[in-house]
């Protein structure tokens, strides 16, 4: 099922005008991204924690959706150690680790769990469209805002098709194994999509013409319903201070 | 296919931020506002696709169809991936802001460089159409596993091993996806052949026909 878990909420992240928490993610994300210093790294991801203490998310979800990440990191912290070129190496028993590998797989960690959280934080926590309405604000271009509602208007009418052609395979008997008979099955599933997806967009396109469409989405919410307030402003220019202080002092 | 954030180095970031922008902008440019609708439900049906768990062994891996994709949009394949990496990120959080832009070259741009050299082939006689499109399928996820090892090496040359090792374990992605590709082109050819590009044909659709 596609849910929006940490969409709705009453706290005062999910008050704060989106345009802020937009703007705001993205600047800390890439200050995170490029950032060195072991010390911003760890502030980084202390303040994104507060943020979703703030946001007050549930702490089990978010760490679930941190474990999903955690696969690559893991290779990374398996492989590097016992790969990297250059000294001083760490004996271990039998392996010898380089110490600076063990730096470089902790900072990707950490910059990793940080711009995740940050992310679930600030803008898992609005609705889709109001993600799209935003956007709009920032001046995103508007066909590719039009696109991203249009898609998130119809993915999950798409996913109830896939459930139907998976629920009638069953009837029939269908069960998966490694073969070809399952690749094929899968693969006109997959057909089937794209084709009533066509289908549907056609019909979508008719009756959008039939409703005076000519070219222009107009996004009305003004987000008015949203607080731009001077506290959370504050907190959040703070807080980018103090990485970039950290980071390049 | 996906690199994780807060791996990659700052210049690899923008190179990838600044090739999705002028993918994108093209893509844009090359899509009418009637076929935004279009577009859209390509992109619901690719974000759908990616849930799509097929076995293989003892385990299962999940559907990528970027090849797909490509072939029936195009260009506008750019904004489409990047659309359904934007709901991807907002619905499971598999990424975040700064890796958006790398992983939506990392997708799109095989798309759109496998669909000019295969689309033209999709009409011809069989099995000519087939082989295209295993070749668009596998060389899709071949040609994206080979972007991630370069982003990888690029932001730092002892990743060189774990490249290695992404490219190489996509291999049997590969084979599926082709092989996917492949019966999901014949698929559309016998129901809706006029959904692949370059079809001159019949446009009655399948709920026309008697």
């Amino acid at each position: 099922m596609i849910v929006e878990p940490f969409a709705s909420g009453d706290s005062a992240i999910h008050k704060t005008d989106p345009r802020l928490k937009i703007v705001f993610a993205t600047l800390f994300s890439i200050v995170t991204a490029v950032a060195q210093q072991s010390a911003t790294l760890i502030v980084a991801l202390v303040l994104a924690v507060i943020f979703v203490l703030a946001a007050r998310l549930s702490i089990r979800l978010v760490l679930r959706r941190l474990i999903i990440v955690s696969g690559f990191l893991l290779l990374i912290w398996l492989i590097l150690p016992l790969t990297y070129k250059g000294t001083p190496a760490v004996r271990l028993g039998p392996f010898t680790l380089a110490q600076p590998a063990i730096v470089l797989a902790a900072h990707v960690t950490l910059k990793s769990y940080t711009i995740v959280t940050v992310f679930m934080a600030l803008v898992a926590t609005m609705p889709a469209a109001t993600l799209g309405h935003a956007l709009e604000r920032l001046r995103v271009p508007a066909k590719l805002v039009f696109l991203l509602l249009m898609t998130y208007r119809y993915i999950f009418v798409v996913e109830q098709e896939y459930r139907r052609l998976v629920r009638a395979a069953k009837i029939r008997g269908f069960r998966p194994g490694t073969n070809l008979h399952t690749y094929r099955t899968y693969a006109y599933f997959a057909g089937m999509l794209f084709l009533r997806a066509s289908e549907r967009a056609e019909q979508v396109t008719r009756a959008m013409k039939c409703r005076g469409f000519h070219g222009k989405f107009y996004c009305l919410s003004d987000l008015s319903t949203y607080s731009l307030t001077k506290s959370m402003l504050a907190v959040m220019a703070a807080g980018l201070c103090v990485l970039a202080a950290l980071e390049w002092s | 296919m996906h690199i994780t954030e807060g791996i990659l180095s700052a210049p690899v970031l923008i190179t990838g931020g600044v090739l999705a922008a002028t993918g994108t902008a093209i893509g844009l440019k090359r899509l009418d506002y009637d076929h935004v609708a279009r577009t859209g439900l390509l992109a619901a049906a690719f974000f759908v696709a990616s849930l799509i768990h097929v076995p293989l062994g003892p385990t299962n891996i999940h559907l990528i169809m970027n090849g797909i994709v490509g072939l029936l949009l195009g260009w506008p394949a750019f904004p489409a991936i990047l659309t359904a990496l934007v709901l991807q990120a907002f619905f499971f959080q598999f990424g975040g802001i700064t890796t958006l832009g790398v992983n939506t070259v990392i997708m799109a741009l095989p798309a759109v460089f496998w669909f000019y050299v295969c689309a033209p082939w999709l009409h011809k006689k069989n099995p000519w159409p087939i082989v295209a499109a295993f070749i668009c399928g596998f060389g899709s996820v071949l040609a994206g596993a080979l972007l991630v090892a370069l982003a990888l090496v690029f932001t730092e040359e002892n990743f060189l091993r774990i490249a290695e090792l992404v490219v190489v374990a996509n291999l049997p992605v590969m084979i599926i996806e082709g092989l996917m590709a492949a019966f999901c082109v014949a698929f559309l050819k016998k129901v809706q052949p006029s959904l692949l590009p370059g079809y001159t044909g019949d446009r009655t659709t399948w709920e026309d026909k008697p």
